[in-house]
């Protein structure tokens, strides 16, 4: 008889279970596991802050992409596009803020003025900011948003294929725009989410310690997105989609809407990962992002998500891109070639796969 | 006293095939009706008919009195006909309680109704107390439906078509998948239906499941009504014979052919 006391214990009863442990834990220890391995064999430097915040940088592009493709793969889809979409939404911003900027300088030298703001002055550069921020943001989105119909619309036989034409389209629009060339020089304020710094405290030699804010860009996202998955309408409905498309259906759910929003979003992510990558790089560079798409998923694949969709959470994909970005970190730490750090990352990913199958069968018997 | 449900007449052709001719169904309240037949013999046609799966050619339906026409199975769960499919509706990768609310999550609002958040705890408590009320024992509604047994997993789905006021309830083929001794389970829960003012329409290719719950039963053969039979006055051999046609067709069962 369910009385509500049987229904409180139960769960309790199984969290003793060592594969329970292992299923909700697992990869928190491999992290905690790593990171113990990598403080032992690079004592002196592993574990300082500037080794910390080099991969805390390093690692927020990954971070957001991977978010997104979260999102798509828990629909039990794909997303191929983030990293072209990154690409072209960063080269849209650079080239807008160049482009803004000399219309604004040559209408001010020809205006002469004294009421105009001085070209560089910060108002024009937090405006050229803002405006190119925009811009990049809808990019991000409407490419998501394209990738979204492709699925519900058109109805193509799988988002891989949709997604597959939209890295090519937008990665040919990334360099018809630019010519092939980078853009460099980004304006102030908006270098800042990539490469700026929120300094907290001195020591007691006067020096600063604070935390890039491209770290605190990505641990927002995450929180918002973490809130959104397990606290929101649309969030039960992403997994529900990706457990049963027919039940969801079945229920009532708008699966097309619910498509077209996690694809949005995805693409959103995208653009916010240019803005951070923009920023550090002071520029807009058309090769950005080059197979990130295939980081992203390989980071969400090692956070436990399944890429049969309805499985996977916010907190293990952060693990897994800590995972990625730490490998890659270590190895180059204790100077491994990189060639050996491709070779790790895909055993990692079919292991993490593998301990899906293992999870799926378990589960079926 | 006017019937719950009364179909007249029905009709339904796919193109040439002619899948339904001039079915008349009737349900009552607070009883269960088996609807059995061959593969083919309309049985699914008729109950998509019924939720607006699909619209009739011909005829009428008829819903607590009043004739009704439901364009899509959202119409008809809307008026209290829910359909438990038989690949079981449900994300197995959701909770049980999940699964009850699916696509009618309850929310509560936050800074004024700019933000909705899904109420766990209430989603929580009241879908335990459902599946008490209708005595389905499962440890937690926190454990997902993939790891509950297939008697289970339909007894979810018997409780979530239950959670939302329904009046009629329709099985279709609840017992296929099941394990022998789950079966009495899901068929007990079939019959206590009835204690909560609910009539069920029971598809099943399985006899005596149909004769163990039904009140009445229902034979369609090659799209026709062949058989309406109190459970009471027949047996499973006249049934049979009724679904093979062993009997002509007609009304009127015969003994001992099969």
């Amino acid at each position: 008889m369910s009385t509500p006391t049987a229904a409180r214990t139960a769960p309790r009863a199984r969290r003793f279970s060592a594969g329970a442990v292992l299923e909700r834990f697992g990869i928190a220890l491999a992290l905690v596991l790593l990171m113990t391995m990598l403080a032992i064999l690079s004592p002196e430097y592993f574990l300082t802050r500037e080794n910390l915040t080099n991969v805390a940088r390093q690692t927020s592009v990954n971070a957001l992409l991977s978010l997104g493709q979260l999102l798509v793969i828990l629909t039990a889809g794909i997303d191929l596009s983030v990293g072209a979409i990154m690409a072209l939404s960063m080269i849209m911003m650079a080239l807008s803020t160049h482009a803004l900027y000399h219309w604004y300088a040559a209408y001010y030298a020809q205006a002469m003025t004294a009421s105009l703001p001085d070209p560089q002055s910060t108002v024009i550069m937090v405006i050229l900011s803002g405006v190119a921020i925009l811009l990049g943001l809808t990019v991000g989105l409407f490419a998501g948003l394209l990738n979204g119909w492709g699925t519900t619309k058109l109805r193509l036989p799988h988002p891989f294929i949709v997604t597959l034409g939209m890295l090519n389209i937008a990665r040919g629009a990334t360099d018809l725009i630019s010519g092939g060339a980078p853009i460099t020089g980004i304006p102030q304020p908006m270098r800042a989410f990539g490469a700026g710094t929120l300094q907290l405290f001195q020591t007691a030699e006067g020096q600063w310690v604070g935390i890039p804010i491209a770290l605190l860009v990505v641990l927002a996202f995450y929180v918002v997105f973490w809130l959104f998955l397990t606290q929101t309408l649309m969030g039960r409905h992403t997994y529900a989609v990706g457990g049963n498309i027919q039940a969801a259906r079945y229920a009532g759910i708008n699966v097309n809407r619910v498509l077209n929003v996690v694809y949005t979003l995805c693409g959103g992510l995208a653009a916010v990962a240019a803005l951070l990558l923009a920023g550090r790089t002071n520029s807009g560079y058309p090769k950005a992002g080059v197979g990130a798409e295939l980081d992203a998923i390989a980071a969400v694949i090692i956070g436990g998500a399944s890429f049969f969709g309805g499985r996977g959470t916010v907190i293990g994909t952060f693990i897994g891109v800590l995972i990625m970005g730490f490998i890659r970190n270590g190895l180059n730490l204790l100077n491994v070639s990189v060639f050996w750090q491709e070779v790790a990352i895909g055993a990692i990913i079919i292991a993490a796969a593998y301990v899906d199958v293992l999870r799926r069968r378990a589960a079926r018997t | 006293m006017e019937p719950l449900i009364r179909m007249e007449k029905i009709s339904k052709s796919f193109g040439p095939v002619r899948a339904l001719c001039q079915v008349d169904l009737t349900l009552n309240r607070r009883e269960i009706l088996g609807l059995v037949g061959d593969n083919g013999a309309g049985k699914s046609t008729l109950m998509k008919v019924l939720t607006g799966v699909h619209q009739p050619d011909e005829g009428e339906i008829y819903f607590k009195g009043q004739r009704v026409r439901f364009n899509s199975p959202y119409d008809s769960r809307n008026a209290g006909i829910e359909m438990v499919y038989q690949d079981l509706a449900l994300a197995g990768n959701l909770h049980i309680a999940g699964n009850i609310f699916l696509g009618r999550e309850l929310t509560k609002k936050y800074l004024g109704g700019l933000i909705r958040f899904l109420d766990h705890k209430r989603m929580a408590r009241e879908a335990a107390r459902l599946l008490e009320r209708l005595k389905i024992e499962v440890q937690s509604v926190d454990l997902k439906v993939e790891t509950l047994s297939g008697g289970q997993r339909q007894a979810v789905a018997v409780g979530r078509s239950m959670g939302f006021n329904a009046t009629v309830v329709v099985m279709d083929e609840p017992t296929a998948a099941l394990a022998v001794r789950e079966v009495a389970k899901v068929l007990d829960l079939t019959k206590s239906l009835k204690e909560h003012d609910v009539s069920v329409i029971l598809i099943s290719h399985r006899m005596q499941d149909v004769f163990e719950v039904s009140d009445r039963i229902m034979v369609l053969r090659q799209g026709e009504k062949v058989g309406d039979l109190a459970r009471s006055q027949t047996t499973m051999d006249d049934v049979v014979a009724l679904i093979t046609g062993a009997q002509g067709g007609t009304l009127q069962a015969v003994r001992g052919v099969a």
